[in-house]
C-alpha cells in the first residue's frame, strides 16, 4: 500500500491491514463462527420491519384515535412500550450483536470464544424479545420508561447481556493482534455501563410474577430512570453504533480512519461524559437544581467529541468522496453520520434551560429521539447489515443494488419528513402553552393545542410509513441475496458453514 | 522499531490498548463516575424526601417568608403530630401521604395503560404552568410512588393537580368516551374499565411490599397490620374504573401551600 497516508491513522491502517494479511498468509485461514452472525442479521432485518410498524401504526392512532378500536390489546399506551423495544432491544440489539460478534471476530483474527456461548445468547435474547411482544400488549408493565419489561423478563436480560459480554470480551482477551481495536472499545463500553444501567434501574420487590415496583420513589428514581434512560441512549444507541461506525466506514470506504487520535479522543471523552447527561432530562423538575445544571453543563461539552467522532467518519472519505456516486451502502453510512452531527448538537442546545423550559414535555424531544434513531442509528446498521451480508454470504452484489438506492432514499426523505413534523409541532406546543393574552390569561387552552397537532401528527405517520416501506424493500432485497447464495452455494462445491 | 511496536498515542493510551484487562478495568471505572456524582447525593441532601423506615428525614429546608424552616409535619403527613391519626380520618391540606387501597389498585391501571406515556405527573415553576395545573410539584409529593410517574411528555394535560378538579361522574364519563366530554381529544375508549374488578390479592401484596422497601418504606404507623387487613374489604367488588377515578381524584390536594414560600430552595 502506499504511504501516503498520515502518520496518526497509521496504528489503524496497520489492524485492517493485518486481518487481511493474516487471512491470507496462514496456511490455513482462521475460520471465523459467522453462522449465528448471519442468523443475527437477518433477525435484525425482521425487527426493524415490525418495530417500525408498530411505530406507524402508535403514530397513526395519535393522529386518528379510531383506530385504538376499543381494543385494550392494541390502545397507544400498550403498543408504545412495544414499539420501543422492538426497535431498540430487538432491532439494535440484534444489529449490535450481529455486528458486535462479527468486528470482534474480524479485528483480533480469530474465532469467537465459545461459538455455543453465542447461540445462547442469540435464542436467549429472542425469547425475550418474545416475551415481550407477549407481556407488553397484556399490560404487564413496570411503569419504567424504556424499562418496562418485568422482573421475570429482566433477570433474564441480565443472563443474556453477561453471555454476550463474557463471550465479547474473552474473544478480545484471544485475540492474535497487538492492540484492540477502537470498534471494540466502544462494544466493551457499552456492554459494562448497559450491566451497571440494567442492573441498578430494574431494582425492584416483586408482589408477583407479573408484577413489581421499583425500590426507589420520586426524585431517586426519576433520576435512576434517566441515567439509565440517556446511557441506553448514550452507549447503546450511540457507542455501539459508533464501534459499528469505526469499523464499516473505513472497510466500505477503503480507507483508514482519518485520526486515530482522535478517536482515542473521541472514545474516552464520550465514555466518560456521556453518563453525565442523564439529569438534562429532569431540568425544573422537583430535581436539586444543581443535578440538571450539571447535566446540561456536561451535555454542552459533549458537542465536542460528538462532532469529532463525526468529522472523524466523515473525512475518512477525503479523496474518495465520488464512491458515494456509485456506493449506496457509503450513502447510508455518510448520512448516518451527518444525522449523527446534528443530532448531537440539536440534544445540547435542548439540554439548556431555557430551551428546555420550552421543548421538555413537547413533541421536540420525540423528533430529537428519531433524528437519532432513524437517521443515525438505523442508517448506520443498514449501511453495515449490506455490508456484512455481502460478506457473510460470500456474494458480490446484493440481489439489487438499485433497491439499496431506493431504500436509502425513503430512509432519508422518510427521516426528514417525521423530524420537520415534529419540531414544528413541538415548538408550536410549547409556545401555545406558555402564551398568554393582553388580559394576562392564558390564550389557548390545552385541548387547542391537541387539535392543532393533528396535521403533524399526520405528516409523522407518513413518514414513518416511508420509513417503513423503507425496512420492507430492504428485508425482501436481503431475503433474495440470501437465498440466491444459498442456491448457489448448494449447486456448487462452497460449505454451508463458514 | 516495527510498526507495532511504535506509540501513535501516549504510553498509557498504549498500554490499555494492548491489554484487555486494563481496558475493561479502566472503562469500568470512567462509565461509573457521572453517575455516582449525580445519583449517590439525592440519598442525602435536603429536599429530596427520603425518609428513614422511623419516618425522619435528611433534613428541609423549606423556609416561610421570614426565613424560618417549616416543620416537615406540613408537608409531610405524620400522624403522631397531626390531628388526624389514620388514613380515614385523613383531610386535603394534612400532608403527602401513602395512598389508600383504592387509589393503590388504580396506581396500578394507570401503570398497566402506560397514561404516564401521554400524561406528566410534574408540574415546573413557571408562570403558566401554575395558571394552567396549579403550584409547582415538589419532592415529597412523589415521595411514596414507587416507581414514580412523572412523565416525559404532555400528549395530554399534566395530572399532578388534577384531584378535585373534575366530579367522580365526568372522570368516569371521560375516560369512557373521552370525545363524547372533549371532541378533539386523541385519548383511546377505556370504557371496558368498567366491566373488571380489582385485582383485590395483588393490591393487598403490594401494601405490604411498599412497607418493607429499602428507600422510602410506608411507616408501618400508617399501613399497620390492621389497616392492610382491612383493605381487602375496602377493595372487595370495586371496579377497575372507580379505582382509577379514586386516584385521580386523590392527586396533588395533599399539601396546604403558602404563600411566598420557596418550596424547592
Amino acid at each position: 500500500m502506499p504511504d501516503n497516508r498520515g502518520c496518526f491513522s497509521a496504528f489503524i491502517v496497520n489492524l485492517l491491514e493485518e486481518e487481511t494479511t493474516v487471512e491470507a498468509t496462514q496456511a490455513t485461514p482462521v475460520k471465523y463462527d459467522m453462522e449465528v452472525v448471519r442468523w443475527f442479521t437477518i433477525a435484525a432485518a425482521i425487527y426493524a420491519v415490525v418495530g417500525t410498524l408498530i411505530g406507524v401504526y402508535i403514530a397513526s392512532e395519535l393522529a386518528w384515535p379510531f383506530l385504538n378500536f376499543d381494543l385494550e390489546y392494541i390502545t397507544f399506551g400498550r403498543l408504545r412500550p412495544l414499539h420501543t423495544n422492538a426497535v431498540i432491544f430487538a432491532f439494535g440489539g440484534c444489529v449490535l450483536m450481529a455486528t458486535g460478534f462479527y468486528m470482534v471476530q474480524r479485528t483480533g483474527s480469530t474465532k469467537l470464544w465459545s461459538n455455543g456461548l453465542a447461540w445462547f445468547t442469540f435464542w436467549g435474547w429472542n425469547l425475550i424479545i418474545v416475551s415481550a411482544v407477549v407481556t407488553l400488549p397484556l399490560g404487564l408493565t413496570t411503569g419504567k420508561e424504556y424499562a418496562e419489561l418485568e422482573w421475570p423478563i429482566d433477570i433474564a436480560i441480565a443472563v443474556v447481556w453477561l453471555s454476550f459480554g463474557l463471550n465479547h470480551l474473552m474473544t478480545v482477551a484471544i485475540r492474535k493482534t497487538s492492540h484492540i481495536y477502537v470498534s471494540n472499545w466502544f462494544t466493551m463500553g457499552m456492554i459494562v455501563m448497559i450491566t451497571y444501567l440494567h442492573v441498578v434501574n430494574s431494582l425492584a420487590i416483586p408482589v408477583s410474577m407479573t408484577n413489581s415496583f421499583s425500590v426507589f420513589t420520586g426524585v431517586q428514581d426519576a433520576m435512576v430512570q434517566w441515567w439509565w434512560g440517556h446511557n441506553a441512549v448514550g452507549f447503546y444507541l450511540t457507542g455501539g453504533f459508533l464501534g459499528i461506525m469505526y469499523y464499516f466506514v473505513p472497510k466500505q470506504a477503503q480507507r483508514p480512519v482519518f485520526s486515530y487520535r482522535l478517536s482515542v479522543l473521541h472514545f474516552w471523552a464520550l465514555t466518560f461524559g456521556y453518563v453525565w447527561l442523564g439529569a438534562h432530562h429532569l431540568q425544573y423538575t422537583a430535581l436539586p437544581d444543581w443535578t440538571g445544571s450539571l447535566g446540561a453543563a456536561v451535555s454542552l461539552a459533549m458537542i465536542i467529541p460528538s462532532w469529532g467522532g463525526a468529522m472523524n467518519g466523515m473525512m475518512t472519505l477525503s479523496g474518495a468522496w465520488d464512491k458515494l456516486r456509485t456506493d449506496y451502502i457509503l450513502r447510508f453510512l455518510v448520512v448516518a453520520l451527518a444525522f449523527y452531527a446534528m443530532s448531537t448538537f440539536e440534544g445540547p442546545v435542548m439540554s439548556i434551560k431555557s430551551v428546555n423550559a420550552l421543548s421538555h414535555y413537547t413533541d421536540w424531544t420525540v423528533g430529537h429521539v428519531h433524528s437519532g434513531a432513524l437517521g443515525w442509528m438505523a442508517m448506520v446498521a443498514y449501511g453495515a447489515m449490506y455490508h456484512m451480508i455481502k460478506k457473510l454470504w460470500g456474494v458480490e452484489k446484493m440481489y439489487s443494488e438499485s433497491l439499496v438506492n431506493v431504500h436509502f432514499w425513503l430512509a432519508t426523505i422518510g427521516t426528514v419528513v417525521y423530524v420537520v413534523a415534529m419540531w414544528v409541532s413541538g415548538i408550536m406546543q410549547g409556545l401555545m402553552w406558555r402564551d398568554y393574552d393582553e388580559y394576562g390569561t392564558l390564550t389557548y387552552t390545552f385541548v387547542e393545542s391537541v387539535s392543532a397537532m393533528h396535521p403533524y401528527y399526520a405528516m409523522r405517520a407518513v413518514g414513518g410509513l416511508i420509513f417503513h416501506v423503507g425496512t420492507l424493500i430492504a428485508l425482501y432485497n436481503i431475503v433474495m441475496t440470501v437465498s440466491r447464495a444459498g442456491a448457489t452455494r448448494s449447486a456448487g462445491s462452497v460449505p454451508a458453514k463458514a | 522499531m516495527s510498526d507495532h511496536d511504535k506509540i501513535y498515542s501516549t504510553k498509557f493510551q498504549d498500554k490499555i490498548e494492548r491489554s484487555t484487562v486494563l481496558m475493561f478495568v479502566v472503562t469500568a471505572i470512567a462509565v461509573a463516575i457521572g453517575g455516582i456524582v449525580e445519583i449517590v447525593p439525592l440519598f442525602y441532601l435536603p429536599n429530596t424526601a427520603v425518609t428513614g423506615g422511623d419516618g425522619t428525614y435528611n433534613g428541609t429546608a423549606h423556609k416561610d417568608k421570614d426565613g424560618n424552616v417549616i416543620s416537615m409535619d406540613k408537608i409531610v403527613w405524620n400522624p403522631a403530630t397531626s390531628a388526624h391519626k389514620t388514613l380515614d380520618e385523613w383531610q386535603a391540606g394534612d400532608g403527602v401521604r401513602p395512598y389508600k387501597p383504592l387509589e393503590l389498585a388504580g396506581r396500578n391501571v394507570y401503570i398497566r395503560e402506560g397514561c404516564y406515556l401521554c400524561h406528566s405527573q410534574m408540574i415546573r415553576p413557571f408562570r403558566d404552568e401554575k395558571d394552567r395545573y396549579g403550584h409547582y410539584s415538589i419532592a415529597e409529593e412523589s415521595m411514596y410512588d414507587h416507581t414514580y410517574q412523572w412523565g416525559s411528555k404532555r400528549t395530554g394535560p399534566d395530572l399532578a393537580r388534577v384531584g378535585g378538579k373534575y366530579s367522580d361522574e365526568w372522570h368516569i364519563r371521560h375516560l369512557s368516551y373521552p370525545r363524547q366530554v372533549v371532541p378533539e381529544s386523541v385519548m383511546p375508549n377505556y370504557f371496558w374499565l368498567a366491566n373488571g374488578k380489582v385485582n383485590v390479592e395483588e393490591t393487598v401484596q403490594t401494601m405490604k411490599v411498599l412497607t418493607i422497601m429499602p428507600f422510602n418504606p410506608i411507616p408501618k404507623t400508617i399501613y399497620t397490620d390492621a389497616y392492610i387487613d382491612g383493605a381487602a374489604a375496602q377493595l372487595e367488588g370495586k371496579t377497575e374504573m372507580e379505582a382509577l377515578v379514586a386516584y385521580l381524584q386523590g392527586m396533588g390536594n395533599h399539601i396546604k401551600f403558602e404563600e411566598g414560600v420557596n418550596y424547592r430552595d
